[in-house]
Order: structure tokens, then sequence, then C-alpha cells
């Protein structure tokens, strides 16, 4: 067994008086797909957010790379695309290449300018999502699918070790949701980078995924995609706290 | 004017000062659009009325000679930090800060100016602006202002623009995103300080930013829109000096309606030019 990337221990957090998260036990290992599934409002974004350090927990540890949180420096090591990436200021206007550049502004440093070596680096990140022929648009004009791209290019500047992408494929198509799943794929066999996806998508994201955690409150499963899809009805609409219907996407 | 322009020290002072502020001004105030700080720019130029209101009332009451711009510069300082304090108070209605602020401003200015029994022409050329009123003093005060604050948005361009374009994410990769909107809203505060000569305190903040929202209908990318309101803002700035020389009217008021001006120009460019993008993107 590898070692983990991410741990958390007994971690709870609550907005004010609201628990959402009730004494998690989570390991990322090094290498794994990991995909994270739950109903809406079951705590993922905060989880994530208190991975990322903009929220910290009421209870409990949390290490990354081995340290803990509040030691770990090495920020550029995460890559994270937010849920929130989709709905940004579409009148902002700055090209698909400065928002990538600044993907790297951090790791540059205060009081040094951009070489030639960060823009090579840029450019790559971009051509690596496909999105090369339109560095110099607006992104503010391009489709949903492609700004995602272009978040992930932005992520992905950094050469990260762990990529965490909160709800990436809300409002894509099916077509660029194929096309992501592939650059995932891609990334994570090919770069080795460590994947931490929260999706609805379960059905593609089974396929990939090496891990799958299901969070609503608690943790309510932790295994390999094989057993998730042998979970009973019964067992999901538990665990939803509904009934549901899994699609399974044949292909 | 140009003859004057060499003959009279005021008018060369008055010129130059236009020239900087017609940077300076859109250059912050591309970063305050896109951030949608607008408002921000009318409090605190509010807030350094008061200060140039106490400074003028100190200079009446104790016959001081001493530039009331550098009592407004630190008001409005002052008062950009406190705007940064009372929006991290009230978190979930940041907005609020901002008439708290502006009404703050606007009392001091009627108090102090109460107390020294009124002050006539001056106050009238702080408001709408004045193309008689800079001093050598004045001129070396906003020439510092401006050379530190293109200085500093050089240094932290990047910084800048990008917590700008996501302060969450910025936050996430390690820049310390409170101290880095600090300096911008100091920044913020100077420029404020030495644009109100030429423009006055009511027009200060249509310079920031109606020149940007002309800019940002036409620019391809954040650079270029900087540049653009850069261009804008001069073309507004030397309009309204070269009115405000030879029709006597304060300069603020022609800076403001050529930024109109500009403004509509642009709307109507982009609808000319970009007609079909606009109806695809929808
Ligand atoms: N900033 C916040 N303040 C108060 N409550 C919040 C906040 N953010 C999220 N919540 C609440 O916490 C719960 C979990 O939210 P979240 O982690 O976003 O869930 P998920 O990402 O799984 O949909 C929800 O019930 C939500 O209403
Ligand atoms: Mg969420």
């Amino acid at each position: 067994m590898k070692e983990p990337i991410v741990s958390m221990k007994n971690v709870s957090y609550a907005y004010e008086e609201k628990t959402v998260l009730d004494h998690i036990h989570f390991e990322l290992p090094q290498g794994s797909f990991m995909g994270l599934v739950g109903p809406n409002g079951g705590g993922k974004t905060t989880l994530i957010k208190l991975l990322l350090g903009l929220l910290k927990p009421d209870e409990g540890s949390i290490e990354l790379f081995g340290k803990p949180i509040g030691k770990f420096k090495e920020r550029n090591k995460i890559g994270f695309v937010s849920q929130k990436a989709n709905t940004f200021n579409r009148g902002f206007p700055a090209t698909v290449f400065e928002v990538v550049s600044t993907g790297l502004t951090a790791k540059v440093g205060y009081f040094k300018f951009f070489s030639r070596k960060h823009k090579a680096k840029v450019l790559e990140a971009i051509n690596q999502v496909g999105m090369l022929e339109y560095a110099y648009e607006n992104i503010g004009n391009l489709s949903g699918g492609q700004q995602q791209r272009v978040f992930i290019a932005r992520a992905l500047v950094n050469d990260p070790e762990l990529l965490i992408l909160d709800e990436p494929t809300v409002g894509v198509d099916y077509e660029n949701v194929r096309r992501f799943y592939e650059l995932l794929h891609q990334l994570h066999e090919v770069k080795n980078i460590t994947l931490l996806l929260i999706t609805h998508d379960t059905g593609t994201m089974t396929e990939h995924a090496t891990d799958i955690v299901c969070l609503n409150k608690t943790l309510h499963f932790h295994g390999k995609p094989e057993d998730y899809t042998s979970l009973t009805e019964e067992d999901l609409s538990n665990f939803y706290g509904h009934p549901v219907n899994v699609v399974a996407h044949n292909h | 004017m140009f003859a004057d322009f060499y003959q009279y020290d005021f008018l060369r002072y008055t010129f130059l000062t236009g020239l900087m502020i017609g940077i300076i001004a859109p250059l912050l105030g591309t970063f305050i659009v896109v951030r949608r700080l607008s408002l921000i720019a009318d409090a605190l130029s509010h807030v350094t009325l008061a200060g140039i209101a106490f400074g003028l009332m100190v200079e009446k009451l104790f016959a001081i000679v001493f530039s009331p711009l550098y009592a407004g510069m630190i008001f409005s300082v002052f008062g950009s930090v406190l705007i940064e304090k009372l929006r991290s108070v009230y978190k979930a209605y940041q907005e609020i800060a901002i008439p708290i602020i502006l009404s703050g401003g606007v009392g001091l200015s009627v108090i102090f100016i109460a107390i020294a029994d009124g002050f006539n022409n001056d106050l009238f050329n702080y408001l709408f602006g004045s193309v008689s009123a800079v001093s050598q003093s004045d001129f070396f005060m906003i020439l510092t202002i401006s050379i530190f604050v293109i200085l500093v948005v050089a240094l932290f361009y990047k910084e800048l623009f990008t917590l700008s374009f996501d302060e969450e994410h910025a936050t996430i990769s390690g820049i310390h995103s409170k101290r880095i909107h600090l300096l911008f809203i100091v920044l913020t505060a100077l420029v404020i300080a030495a644009s109100i000569r030429i423009v006055g305190v009511l027009l200060v903040s249509a310079l920031m930013t109606l020149p940007v929202a002309a800019a940002m209908r036409l620019a391809k990318g954040f650079k270029q829109m900087m540049g653009l309101s850069i261009l804008f803002g001069e073309l507004a700035v030397i309009s309204g000096l070269i009115s405000g020389y030879y029709l006597n009217i304060p300069p603020g008021g022609t800076i403001v309606l050529v930024s109109i001006i500009i403004l509509l120009i642009s709307i109507v460019i982009k609808q000319l030019k970009f007609p079909k993008k606009v109806r695809e993107a929808k």
C-alpha cells in the first residue's frame, strides 16, 4: 500500500450550529483516482475546503504529503478546480493565456516577473487541455466546456502531484464530458497525477476511478468501484435519503 | 494655449498633473471595475473631501500655510483602511461599508466647513476641479504619488491580477490576498487624493471607472484593457483641461462628458463590429 497523499483523522466541521462533517476518517493513496460522491449538501465541498486550508477543522487532524496541514507550504503540489469556476464573471476581460498564468503567480513569487520559461509553461498547459488555438481569446467568449478546460490548465500549470476537481462536469454537454474523462485518464496514467474528483456522474466516473468514497455528513462507503456498483438500491437510498436509480452506462 | 504654457508656471503644473492622473486613475480603475468596487472610489473621494475641509479649516483658523491636499491624502488613506475593517466586520453585507464611510466623510466635511465659517471659491474648486489650482507643492506631491503608484502596480501586477480574477484561487495558491488587497485599497486612496485637484471630489470616481467601462467593451485581454483605459482617460483629461482653460468650465465636467461620449461610441462600435458574436454567445 502506497503512502497516503492526504489523510484526515477524526475530522469534524460545523458552520455555526450545523454539523456538516462528523468524525471523518479518510485517506487518499498516492497514485489513486478517487471519486467522491454524495447528495447535495453532503459536505463534499466543505471537505475540499478543509484540505485546501480555506477552513479549519473543529476537531481532528489533517495531513498533506505527510505533513500536518499547518506546516505544509508547498501549495503548488495541489491543483484545484473549484465548483465555482464555471460561474465566474464572464465579462472579465482576460485572455486564456492570462487566466492560466495566474496559476503560476504564487510559484514565481513576489517581486519577480514572468520569464520566457514561465510563458512556455503556460502555453504547454493550455496545449495539454487542447485549447492552444484559443490562447489569446477572451475567456468570456468560450463555451462552458472550453472554460472548464482552461481552469484545468490553470491547475496543471504548476505540475501538481494532486489534482482536486469539484463537480467539474456540471453544465457541460455529453461530448465534452467524454473528452474531459479522456483528459483525466491521460493525466492519471501518463503523468501519474493523483486525482480527487467530486461528481454526480457516477456512471462514467466508476469506469475510470480506482477508489470511491460516499460522503453524507459521515463516510458511508470507501472502497473499489466494483464494490460500489454492486451496492443494492436499498443501500444507496439509505445513503442518499431517497430512492435512486443507478444509471449504468453500457459501452 | 501653448504660448501660455511656457509663460505660466501654474498652467504647466496643471497640464502635467492632468497627464499624470490620466494615467493613474484609469490604471487603478481597471482593478476597481473588474472587482466591482466602483463605489469604494466614491466613498473615498468624500473622505478626501473631509480631509481637505479639515486642511482649509486649519489654514483659515490658525493662518498656517499648508496644502489641504496633504490632509486630504491622510484622510483618504485612513478611510481606506477603515473600509477594509468594516468589510471584514460585515462579511455578509460588505457593501454597507460604503454608505457608512461616504456619509461619514460628508458629515465631517460639513462640520469642518461650518467651524471655519465657509470657504467660498476654494471649496468649489475642490468639488468640481480647476485648471488654475495646482500649486508647485501640489504638483510635486502628485508627481511623487504617481511614480509610487505606477511602480507598485508594475511590481505587484501579477498578484493584483490574480487576486482580481479569482480571490479564492489566489488564496489557495499561497498569495497573501488580504495584504495585497490592503495595498490595493491604499493605492486607490492615494490616486483619489492626487486626482481631486483637477477632476474634483464629485467626479473623481468617474475618471477611474468610465474609461475602463469603455475599454472593457473593446479590449482583448486585461493588459489591452488597461492600455485602452489610459488612452481614453488621457483623451478625457486633455479635453477637460483645454475647454477649462478657454471656456472657463471646471475640467471635471468636461472630463466626465467626454468619458461618457467615449463610452457610447465604444458601445456602438462593439455592436457594429461583433453583432454576430453577441448573438452566438446567447
Ligand atoms: N459558508 C457556509 N455557511 C453556512 N453553511 C454552509 C456554508 N457552506 C455550506 N454550508 C452548508 O453546509 C452543507 C454542506 O455543504 P457543501 O459542503 O457545499 O456540500 P456539497 O458540496 O456536498 O453539496 C450544506 O447544507 C450547506 O448549506
Ligand atoms: Mg459542492
